[in-house]
């Protein structure tokens, strides 16, 4: 998806806030662009908890039952007495178990992470400012004709370092 | 958001003030080698060389080219092993235990010390392999069906440790990957033709807007929650591939803490190793400060400490137990074949470390490079003292015997430090070696001057 939208490069962080605070109150979706993670910035755009964690949940706890559910089946597919243990010995298994764990959680939380943030994003966006990823903060608002003026007026009066209209990929 | 909540301001030099200030000087690294980085990767070639070439004439010849032979079964290799699974350790605890604990000392180095953390895995990795000798069988330790219809025994603290270790390496890798990203990103939008290119697949797209940076905080505060039991899980199962057998000297239930603490003390101890000339030659001195190297000079004392305790209440509870063969054990280690190996720990580990007590010592950079080479040597001599004296001399006189390391073993273990240099040497170049965007956030935030009110109404 691909729209018009304008985009507005601030030096400073309390401008980029006031602008985002502005154009949500004027009932713009905005997009911010930063190049660490602000918390102030998130504040401004009204984040809530992110739902990465329940992917770690869910992937953790699979984790564990395929630990615990594949040595046990193993032990028994092919039974194999040792040191007069068990077949199913649950201590043994834990280190495994716990392992899965681990790993599926992990890779879980990152598959989880690549959907929620949309990436890989192989498709450059059309309006984008390099220095994002250097020292400069981006405010995207998508808006057409006099939605555009207003938002180019909230945006110009926090003093950007410069406007760029044309179209981002949401 | 918890990841914002960094110390502000932590991070104060005169040449850092503004966040592209940190752009400037890590990408700068990315820039065409000097002379000396040609000169250490060509070294780091000719040792690479020296370790395949070693590697497969043991290959072709058969295991019979080391000098393992009954009764002492493990020898260079597995010490080797352990000793690189070890120096992983302190990687992950500065990338994910410190960052948990939020230690704001840990942005300057968590980079190359998680970059040491995957190549360390990987050269570990290969020396199970080295180590059983008919490598091509080598997937046999992987559960898969088969026509025998087996499966591995997972009673067995070996089958464990496989689970473990390759966990740990691809835990470790995503871990380290996703923190490069946003890094790579930067290069990315420095970067021109071919780089560019690399460095846009690398980033995967990478844009920096919030919905990124909103999930990307939470990820990472879950994946070092993952990493930190992980990593103590990790050398504990290591540890009881000795402990849960019955050999005098490897059945203790001490080992797992023990094991862990010597191998933060030995990671911590590469990391100085490393970031000293790292520091020197890409001229970092605004970044790794002498407040980073007294905190890793803290940790090193403190984890030297539980690492002698550990051996003084070894060395006690052999003599405390009353047990004639575990009283052997360990009386052998200091006075019998390979005493030379036991002092040579018990110096490097125990009384060298005791000068970092000293804050002259622990803030000169020059005392603590020599002091963390003591200390590498030491921890590889831990691990062959653990494994080579406890199975030389064994419970039967008659099955007593002296191993030998042969030529070629030592050659793989000489070469395994080529092969890692030649890892890191390439890391330092290709990605930015030190953590961009958790530095933006330990600086002071850029705030607006004085709005005038003529600009003010210009607009």
């Amino acid at each position: 998806m691909s729209a018009h939208g304008i985009l507005a490069s601030y030096e400073y962080l309390p401008s980029t806030v006031d602008a985002i605070e502005k154009l949500r109150k004027a009932g713009f979706e905005v997009k911010a662009y930063a190049p660490y993670p602000e918390h102030h910035i998130e504040h401004a755009l009204g984040y809530d908890q992110s739902p990465v964690r329940v992917w770690t949940l869910v992937g953790g706890l699979t984790g564990t039952a395929t630990g615990f559910a594949f040595t046990s089946w193993t032990s028994v597919d092919w039974p194999l007495v040792v040191g007069g243990k068990p077949m199913i010995s649950i201590p043994a298994f834990v280190p495994i178990a716990f392992e899965m764990t681990v790993l599926f959680g992990a890779l879980s939380t990152v598959i989880g992470l690549f959907i929620l943030s949309r990436i890989p994003n192989v498709k450059p966006a059309v309006v984008y400012d390099p220095e994002f990823t250097a020292g400069r903060y981006g405010v995207y608002v998508e808006a057409d004709g006099a939605r555009l003026e207003e938002a180019r007026r909230i945006m110009n009066a926090e003093e950007p370092v410069e406007l760029r209209e044309g179209a981002a990929d949401a | 958001m918890a990841v914002g909540t960094r110390e502000r301001g932590a991070l104060t030099h005169p040449d850092v003030t503004r966040l592209d200030d940190v752009n400037r000087d890590v990408l700068k690294m990315l820039s065409r080698p000097g002379k000396g980085w040609w000169a250490l990767f060509a070294m780091c070639l000719g040792g690479v060389g020296m370790f395949l070439g070693a590697w497969f004439w043991q290959i072709y010849k058969g295991i019979g080219v080391s000098g393992l032979m009954s009764p002492v079964g493990w020898g260079v290799y597995i010490t080797t092993f352990v000793f690189w699974v070890g120096i992983a350790h302190s990687g992950t605890l500065i990338s994910a235990i410190l960052f948990l604990f939020r230690a704001p000392w840990r942005q300057s180095i968590y980079r190359a010390a998680e970059a040491m953390t995957v190549f360390a895995v990987m050269t570990a990795g290969l020396f199970p392999l080295i180590h059983v000798g008919r490598v091509w069988h080598a997937y046999w330790l992987v559960p898969y069906p088969n026509s025998r219809f087996l499966w591995p025994n997972f009673k067995s603290p070996l089958v464990w440790d496989v689970f473990a270790v390759t966990t740990y390496f691809t835990v470790s890798a995503v871990f380290f990957y996703l923190g490069t990203i946003p890094d790579v990103a930067a290069a990315r939008d420095r970067a021109t033709g071919l780089r560019r290119k690399l460095y846009s697949v690398i980033s995967l797209g990478w844009q920096g807007t919030d919905r990124q940076w909103h999930h990307f905080g939470k990820a990472y505060i879950f994946l070092a929650a993952l990493a930190t039991p992980l990593v103590l899980s990790v050398h504990s199962v290591v540890s009881w591939d000795f402990a849960m057998s019955i050999v005098p000297g490897w059945h203790a239930t001490i080992f797992a803490p023990y094991f862990v603490a010597g191998a933060i003390f030995s990671g911590i101890a590469m990391v100085i190793t490393l970031t000293v000339p790292m520091r020197k030659i890409f001229g970092l001195e605004a970044y790794l400060t002498v407040k980073h190297f007294d905190a890793m000079a803290k940790l090193c004392l403190f984890t030297s400490l539980i690492v002698f305790y550990a051996y003084l209440s070894e060395f006690f509870l052999a003599w405390y137990s009353g047990e004639e063969i575990e009283r052997h054990a360990f009386w052998n280690r200091l006075f019998g074949t390979y005493w030379w190996a036991t002092w040579t720990m018990l110096v490097c580990n125990g009384f060298v470390p005791i000068m970092l007590w000293f804050k002259r010592v622990r803030h000169s950079i020059p005392a603590l490079f020599v002091i963390s080479i003591f200390v590498n040597i030491g921890m590889w001599f831990e691990r062959f003292v653990i494994v080579v004296t406890s199975l030389h001399n064994e419970y039967e006189p008659w099955a007593w015997g002296v191993y030998r390391p042969s030529v070629f073993e030592m050659m793989i273990m000489a070469g395994s430090f080529f092969w890692f240099g030649f890892w890191f040497l390439l890391f330092t170049r290709l990605l930015p070696p030190i953590a961009i965007q958790e530095l933006k956030e330990v600086l002071p935030a850029p705030m607006r001057k004085k709005k005038s009110p003529a600009a003010a109404e210009a607009h």
